[in-house]
């Protein structure tokens, strides 16, 4: 029971925290409580009730320590860098080809050094997170509502299904020929193909959300007034947020993916096109270093959406 | 004055095989203003449905459901609802979810602010309005949708099996609390239960339903004055019997020697 029904029920609480073998004990006993009574005696309060729990448990460890032991559980990650770094370069003394083959990861950092001196690295990044969040964006505006609204309604849903699931098998990779001849090389046929990879899962996730909404919420806001458009808005909007979030995060996922391949293929700029072009170059330290980036920058992208799902759904925190 | 009338209802529901189910046969009673009106049954007598059909949720087979003179024809805020599973919306705090039905009244920010402060206060919750539902204990869960359905000024309160799942302290305590609520607010209350001791307790009149086709069968009077005494012979006594009458109905086998199942049904 929480403390305001505590309070709202009669003062009874001290008798109740109190010793029950007291009363039975002779008197000399009730005037000098047992000590474990006095131990609950210390518990009246919720503050003295969290000093005395604290006391109870051994005290936390500090915070460097905290910090040196997550550092400690990457180890292994280490090692594999460490590993790598002397298999190439060891390696190169046995078979010159290595250096091509297997660029040491302190290469990639050098490469990434270079790359940035000549000022081309931020203008690949810049390039392929501009099309991976325009069309991830475009997939959410035009996803969202038409999930939604499939999901809300069964008649709605029934017409365009069929089209939707006619086209959805295809993979966004099969359309890059078309898209080139239809867009040219260039932001919109990449954009075109990251869409196209994003916006399925944006659907099919709100979608779900729409349907899975609580009936007594519904009911709920029905018979407390809730017009049509209110309901959407305070009800089923909120109810699908979380597989919104989902469907925009398995979206970015799956478009990050599609834009690396679509900018191997035909691209003016980007990671991707930074790796093929590499590639003709023999600068394998290059093709690892987009790698790496697009690797990191996925991660990244990843962190913020969930930051974005956390702050947008203050109920939903530590669930 | 008659508040509700529920005239010759009949519900059919259909099952997922599309098998056409009897929930209700002739359902017939009226309801005063003010009355304090339980429906008791066993699980499956049709009584969450006919909460339904009053709330406007679904609509009757044959039939009508009056209120005030008027065919209820769909759900509405004088008619607010308080669930068994309070479906409080979780991403709204206490204060959003109390003034909730407020804000689709469109009444003036002023009044919303003192009529939520108003019934959060009757349900003693006030220190708690920034916490979501979540953050709350059962108890205090239900006192939230309490007050969120009468912070609208309904004329009937629905209320579905409201205490079922909170532990038996909360849950007395919880029925001392509507009772007081109910006395200063002067609302009428349909109140569907599975417990004769609850609805005994609270009750002005208790409709006892039977399942297969879910009916009433019988519309008892509690005459004893509020607050009522659970030890009381008398409330023993009327416990007992409707207890052993609802098994007889139901089960369509009395028990061999009534003398034995008095005690036994007096639990």
């Amino acid at each position: 029971m929480n403390a305001s029904e505590r309070h709202a029920l009669p003062p009874r609480s001290a008798e109740l925290l109190a010793d029950p073998v007291a009363g039975a004990a002779d008197r000399s006993a009730v005037e000098a409580p047992a000590p474990a009574s006095a131990q609950r005696r210390a518990a009246a309060t919720p503050d003295a009730m969290a000093r005395l729990a604290a006391s109870m448990v051994p005290p936390p460890p500090p915070a460097w320590r905290r910090a040196l032991a997550r550092i400690s559980r990457l180890w292994l990650l280490a090692a594999f860098l460490v590993v790598w770094e002397c298999v190439s370069i060891f390696g190169q003394r046995i078979n010159p080809q290595l250096d091509v083959m297997l660029p040491p990861p302190t290469a990639v950092i050098s490469a990434a050094a270079d790359l940035m001196r000549r000022g081309v690295l931020f203008t690949h990044i810049f390039d392929s997170l501009y099309r991976v969040l325009l069309a991830v964006g475009t997939a959410t505006v035009l996803g969202v509502p038409l999930g939604l609204a499939m999901g809300w309604s069964s008649r709605f849903r029934a017409v365009v299904d069929p089209l939707l699931e006619f086209v959805r098998p295809i993979p966004p990779l099969a359309w890059i020929p078309l898209s080139i001849l239809w867009f040219g090389i260039g932001d919109v046929q990449i954009v075109y193909i990251i869409f196209l990879a994003a916006f399925f899962p944006v659907v099919l996730n709100s979608l779900a959300g729409a349907r899975d909404v609580d009936t007594y919420l519904v009911r709920a806001g029905l018979s407390l007034g809730a017009r049509p458009r209110e309901l959407f808005v305070t009800v089923v909007l909120p109810a699908a947020l979380p597989h919104i979030f989902t469907g925009m995060r398995v979206g970015l996922g799956i478009g990050w993916m599609a834009l690396v391949a679509g900018e191997l293929v035909a691209a003016p700029s980007g990671l991707g096109y930074m790796i093929n072009n590499a590639r003709t170059l023999f600068r394998s330290d290059y093709i690892l270093l987009g790698m790496v980036l697009i690797g990191v920058l996925g991660l990244v992208l990843d962190y913020l959406m969930r930051q974005a799902a956390r702050f947008a759904m203050p109920w939903h925190r530590g669930q | 004055m008659i508040q509700v009338d529920v005239a010759n209802v009949s519900k059919v529901h259909v099952s997922m095989k599309g098998e056409p189910l009897l929930a209700l046969l002739d359902v017939n009673f009226q309801v005063e203003k003010n009355e304090f009106f339980s429906i008791v049954g066993p699980s499956g007598c049709g009584k969450t449905t006919l909460l339904n059909l009053l709330a406007g949720f679904e609509q009757p087979t044959r039939g009508e459901l009056k209120v005030g003179g008027e065919v209820i024809t769909a759900p509405g805020w004088e008619r607010a609802v308080v669930f068994q599973e309070y479906a409080l919306f979780p991403w709204y705090t206490v204060v959003q979810n109390v003034r909730y039905g407020l804000k689709r009244k469109r009444v003036p920010e002023a009044e919303q602010r003192r009529l939520v402060d108003h019934y959060i206060g009757l349900v003693g919750l006030h220190g708690f309005e920034s916490r979501y539902p979540r953050e709350l204990s059962g108890g205090m869960r239900q006192r939230v949708s309490i007050a969120r359905a009468l912070a609208v000024n309904p004329s009937i309160l629905l209320m579905d099996e409201p205490f079922a799942s909170l532990d038996i302290q909360t849950r007395e305590y919880m029925q001392d609390e509507l009772l007081k609520i109910w006395q200063r607010e002067r609302k009428s209350v349909i109140f569907v239960t599975h417990s004769i001791d609850e609805a005994i307790k609270l009750s002005d009149r208790i409709a006892i339903m039977g399942p297969r086709p879910g009916r009433i069968e019988e519309i008892k009077t509690v005459e004893f004055e509020r607050p009522r005494d659970p030890t009381n012979p008398a409330v023993v006594r009327l416990a007992a019997e409707v207890k052993l009458w609802l098994r007889q109905q139901v089960f369509e086998t009395p028990p061999a020697n009534p003398a034995r199942a008095e005690p036994q049904a007096a639990h």
